[in-house]
């Protein structure tokens, strides 16, 4: 989709601005967030993929107005909401609820859960899988996909209809474009690509300073053949 | 940074004890659907705040500085590599650099960073200004940041578009021949392993 997540390469935003000893988080209610969603995660009931273009399905001022663990909150509820594990009326209720006195939910422990959490931050990731050979190899110059899919997808705006090379194979993903949408894993070919800065952003570009991305290769085609001299 | 938002990159559109009215709420309702435990979310925030964070990635760094042939491991399969140092959770790809590269991490399309060895990213590497600019003008970007590389340095910035995440190795500073492991891990930064700063030795580190 054309969103508003999409941002590389855009003009406008001013300096990056740090801060001096960051703390983990900024207020308590961010780390109970955060600590939700990986809940959710770990009881599978939203998936990676589902998980970000929830938050590009945000209205662009919203997602603009946002802070980042704002942006995860109207995630969760959302998702929560359209698979039918909420209602906004049911959160509403339970905010008038806790502003006016404890509790009702009666504790609930899960050491299971717990325990599938915390491995998580230390086994292998799940989203290689099996899937056909690849189709490119090292060195192979390829050209991206110039299209405007209406969901979700991984190849960003600024890398569309681009020549590139492929620079590594890095194995068989779970294609994000397919698992946003219910539409299955769909396992396939993931590639390091190598993007000239000049082919991305013309006469503006910085000297040396070429781009790579991780892209499936669904978003790639082979780079169109050298025209013919005769 | 525009007006809307505070010095802390945030912008509240609404009084702060609603929002967390708001999470306390969700909570509650998927304590009560149990599919939530209060327990399990406190530990993981535990785990972020006191287990999780660049020290981890730092060990990784200062072990592949003193062995070259976990170096070698390294870079040619981080996932394996860093398993070898009780690390995990993550498809890992680390990059090097050397003096005529220098690595840039960033995740233009969200905040993909690798949590497992780094913590949890600040809040200026999911900034929309951090996130829209690293890819087109990285050395005007990295000058914000007090590194300035001549141009005959190559740039190779890294935008993480899918489910493997980038680790700068930096490059081991000059005059450090005679620090243990641990003294070198010390070295290294958060920052130096996004590729937003380099290791300085440590007369310079400390002052």
């Amino acid at each position: 989709m054309n969103g508003i997540h999409d941002m590389g390469g855009m003009h406008g935003f001013g300096r990056v601005e740090r801060e001096k000893n960051e703390p983990v988080f900024h207020a308590a209610w961010e780390a109970r967030v955060l600590g939700i969603s990986r809940a959710c995660s770990a009881q599978q009931l939203f998936n990676i993929d589902e998980s970000r273009h929830a938050i590009e399905r945000m209205a662009p001022l919203d997602y603009l107005g946002s802070s980042y663990y704002e942006r995860w909150l109207d995630r969760n509820v959302r998702l929560l909401v359209e698979k039918g594990v909420i209602t906004r009326e049911e959160l509403q209720r339970r905010m008038a609820q806790l502003a006016g006195g404890p509790d009702p939910a009666p504790p609930h422990r899960d050491p299971k859960l717990l325990d599938r959490m915390l491995r998580a931050t230390k086994e292998r990731t799940p989203y290689r899988q099996p899937g056909p050979p690849p189709r490119f190899e090292t060195g192979e110059r390829v050209l991206t996909r110039s299209d405007a899919p209406v969901g979700h997808t991984r190849l960003p705006r600024y890398a569309r209809g681009k020549p590139g090379v492929i620079a590594r194979v890095h194995g068989s993903f779970i294609f994000p474009d397919t698992n946003a949408h219910g539409q299955g894993e769909q396992p396939h070919a993931l590639y390091s690509v190598r993007f000239d800065a000049a082919e991305l952003w013309g006469a503006s570009a910085e000297p040396r300073a070429p781009v790579h991305l991780d892209l499936w290769e669904r978003y790639l085609g082979p780079a169109a053949p050298a025209r013919s001299t005769t | 940074m525009s007006g809307a938002h505070d010095e802390h990159g945030h912008h509240h559109h609404e009084p702060e004890s609603v929002l967390s009215l708001r999470v306390r709420a969700l909570e509650s309702l998927l304590v009560e659907k149990k599919l939530v435990s209060s327990e399990a979310v406190d530990r993981i925030v535990g785990a972020y705040e006191e287990d999780i964070g660049p020290h981890n990635g730092a060990k990784v760094v200062a072990r592949a500085w003193v062995d070259p042939s976990y170096r070698q491991r390294l870079l040619a399969d981080g996932t394996t590599a860093i398993e070898e140092l009780g690390f995990g959770g993550v498809d890992l790809r680390v990059v090097e650099n050397t003096p005529g590269v220098h690595n840039l991490v960033v995740c233009t399309l969200c905040s993909c960073y690798p949590h497992a060895l780094i913590g949890l990213p600040p809040v200026w590497y999911k900034s929309f200004e951090y996130r829209s600019r690293a890819v087109r003008e990285p050395r005007v970007v990295l000058h914000e940041f007090g590194v300035d590389l001549p141009e005959s340095v190559e740039i190779r910035i890294w935008d993480s578009s899918a489910e493997l995440r980038y680790l700068v190795l930096p490059e081991r500073p000059a005059g450090t021949e005679g620090l243990s492991e641990a003294a070198l891990a010390e070295l290294v930064t958060r920052d130096a392993m996004i590729g937003v700063a380099v290791v300085r030795p440590p007369a310079a580190a400390a002052r």
